[in-house]
């Protein structure tokens, strides 16, 4: 066995041919300054608030341009900032290329009125459940999904059960009888 | 018109003798669905013309209930979702917090969690071995790889005082640091594993029945596979070399020697030749963490976030002032996001955590590999006979606790 090496307490290196996220964030606002609203770099992570209505090609652009290639979508997921907040949701999400090992988020913004986004399942097939669940649990509607069901709770449940103003216990008990 | 008034229109018997497919309901308590799963499968004799997956039987709500819950007490929500590796899931939900406080943690805590996690792959891929070849039909199997499994169970009982639910990491370090003659057992569990991993070779690898039932079926192409998302053992099965240990190194994994199993076939029989290299490539890591144990100490350096010391508490002030603050008023995190994805057992485990600072998350969403492998059921099984859909959904190592949450 070889000698091991001084570990390396720095929790991400750099990796060849890897783009900083920052660096991704800047591409994208000088290619296509229209689909950036806003750039957000913290904790290592850059979050790039894209408008609603073109998250598709955004999602289409970042997975075909050879310099990102985000082939891999790792996760969609909402966020319900509050009932008295404007907008009142979010959608993220976290977008990761298999070979050229780079992270990035995308972020939705929603009105509580319109709670309205174009499904990326076009764009990765993966999508699809990810929709559901966020769908499922937060009322949002994706537009153009191919199968817009609930999935972790009952078909017939009332309400969307992670969002701010719906009860840790539910409203009334539920009985699958 | 149905006879009985209140029969719902699907349910209706109809005689249509031309009309060969039928609907059948496979579980939500079939064995070999791992949990309670429920497979919808239209079926045309014994093959399947689509099979859909039905999950939420397991739904707990423990996303809702980590709103409500300090950052700490998050922790022992997590060993219940993927209840086979409950490590990786404290590791990928510590680290994650970790990142929104900015705080290091000290080297012997780090090598501790690669050995502790990585013990708990082998753990987590002998269950997957035992129930996958007992799907197919080989009981045997099950016995030896729990015996092993047993061992392992033994090592993180005593690391942690719990079998299933160690929540042995914490924020900032570990619960406590290894009893006295840890490495020992490590040791001598590693001295026995590679004659059990050859022992598992010579039952199952060479199994004729096994090969037949296993080779060919479940394909998926490298590209399929990456558009469905998949992760882990599948994604590498399929040809695609990537592991979230090489490409988004965490706790010093990048200083790790190790190799990333590959296989290119694609079925059920590639991805259960990775999972058995993948057990020789955790056992070397075990290894080179069990060498570089050094003494030090297992909490970093930030008392507003780590307990004290038990005898600090009890001489030191602040010392005593701090562990009443955490335990009473948790940990000011402040506001922020991440995403931190590990490689877990079955794939990338992702943990995204939204905070508006204060002691509780705003939001906490675990991208859960399992959940993710499954939603590609319906692609790799169109076409396939019935008995394969079992061999593929043990192929897939699902555990339902992580797809439901």
């Amino acid at each position: 066995m070889s000698e091991p090496q001084q570990p390396d307490n720095s929790i991400r290196p750099e990796v060849k041919d890897q783009q900083t996220p920052s660096q991704i964030a800047a591409a994208l606002q000088r290619q296509h300054p229209e689909w950036v609203s806003e750039v957000i770099e913290a904790l290592g992570e850059a979050t790039i608030i894209v408008p609603r209505e073109r998250i598709a090609e955004v999602c289409e652009w970042l997975k075909t341009s050879p310099d990102h290639e985000f082939n891999f979508l790792s996760d969609v997921c909402g966020f319900d900032r509050g009932p008295e907040e404007e907008p009142r949701f979010e959608v993220n999400y976290h977008l990761f290329s298999t070979t050229k090992h780079h992270r990035l988020r995308l972020k939705v913004l929603l009105n509580e009125e319109d709670v309205h986004v174009p499904t990326v399942t076009g764009v990765w097939r993966t999508a699809n459940w990810h929709e559901r669940e966020t769908y499922d649990l937060f009322g949002v509607i994706f537009d153009g999904h191919p199968d817009l069901r609930r999935i972790l709770l009952p078909d017939d449940w009332q309400g969307h059960a992670l969002r701010k103003d719906f009860p840790l216990r539910g409203y009334e008990p539920y009985s699958l009888t | 018109m149905s006879a009985v008034a209140n029969i719902p229109p699907q349910f209706e018997i109809v005689d249509r003798p031309l009309d060969t497919q039928m609907t059948i309901s496979m579980g939500p308590q079939h064995p070999s669905t791992h949990g309670v799963l429920r497979l919808e499968l239209v079926l045309d004799g014994e093959m399947v013309v689509k099979a859909t997956p039905d999950i939420g039987y397991l739904h707990t709500g423990m996303e809702k209930l980590f709103e409500y819950r300090k950052y700490q007490q998050g922790i022992v929500i997590t060993d219940r979702m993927d209840y086979l590796n409950p490590l990786g899931n404290n590791l990928a939900y510590v680290m994650a917090v970790e990142k929104l406080l900015q705080i290091e943690i000290p080297e012997r805590a780090q090598t501790i969690r690669v050995m502790m996690c990585e013990l708990q792959r082998i753990a987590s891929h002998l269950v997957w071995l035992g129930t996958h070849a007992l799907d197919i039909g080989a009981m045997t199997v099950f016995f030896y790889t729990f015996r092993e499994r047993e061992k392992i169970m033994n090592l993180i009982e005593a690391a942690s005082g719990g079998r299933l639910t160690p929540s042995y990491f914490r924020v900032g370090g570990l619960m406590m640091d290894l009893p006295a003659g840890f490495e020992r057992r490590v040791q001598q569990f590693q001295n026995d594993f590679p004659k059990a991993v050859d022992e598992f070779h010579t039952l199952v690898t060479g199994n004729r029945i096994f090969q037949k039932r296993t080779q060919g079926v479940g394909y998926i192409s490298a590209e399929d596979a990456i558009d469905w998302g998949l992760s882990g053992p599948i994604l590498r099965g399929s040809g695609v070399e990537l592991d979230v240990r090489r490409a988004n190194p965490y706790t010093s994994y990048e200083t790790y020697d190790f190799e990333i199993p590959v296989e290119h076939d694609g079925d059920v029989w590639a991805r259960y030749l990775v999972r058995m290299r993948e057990m020789r490539e955790s056992h070397k890591i075990v290894q080179q963490a069990v060498s570089r144990l050094k003494p030090g100490p297992v909490k970093a350096d930030a008392p507003k976030v780590v307990l004290p010391d038990r005898e600090a508490m009890k001489t030191h002030m602040d010392a005593l002032i701090h562990h009443f603050l955490l335990v009473a008023e948790g940990v000011d995190v402040p506001p922020g996001e991440v995403y931190h994805p590990i490689e877990a057992s079955k794939g990338e485990l992702g943990v995204y955590i939204k905070s508006t600072g204060g002691p509780k998350p705003a939001r906490v969403h675990f991208r859960g590999p399992s959940f993710v492998n499954l939603s590609a059921l319906p692609h790799m099984s169109r076409g396939c006979m019935v008995a394969d859909i079992v061999a593929i959904i043990g192929s897939l190592d699902i555990v339902l606790g992580e797809i439901d949450r």
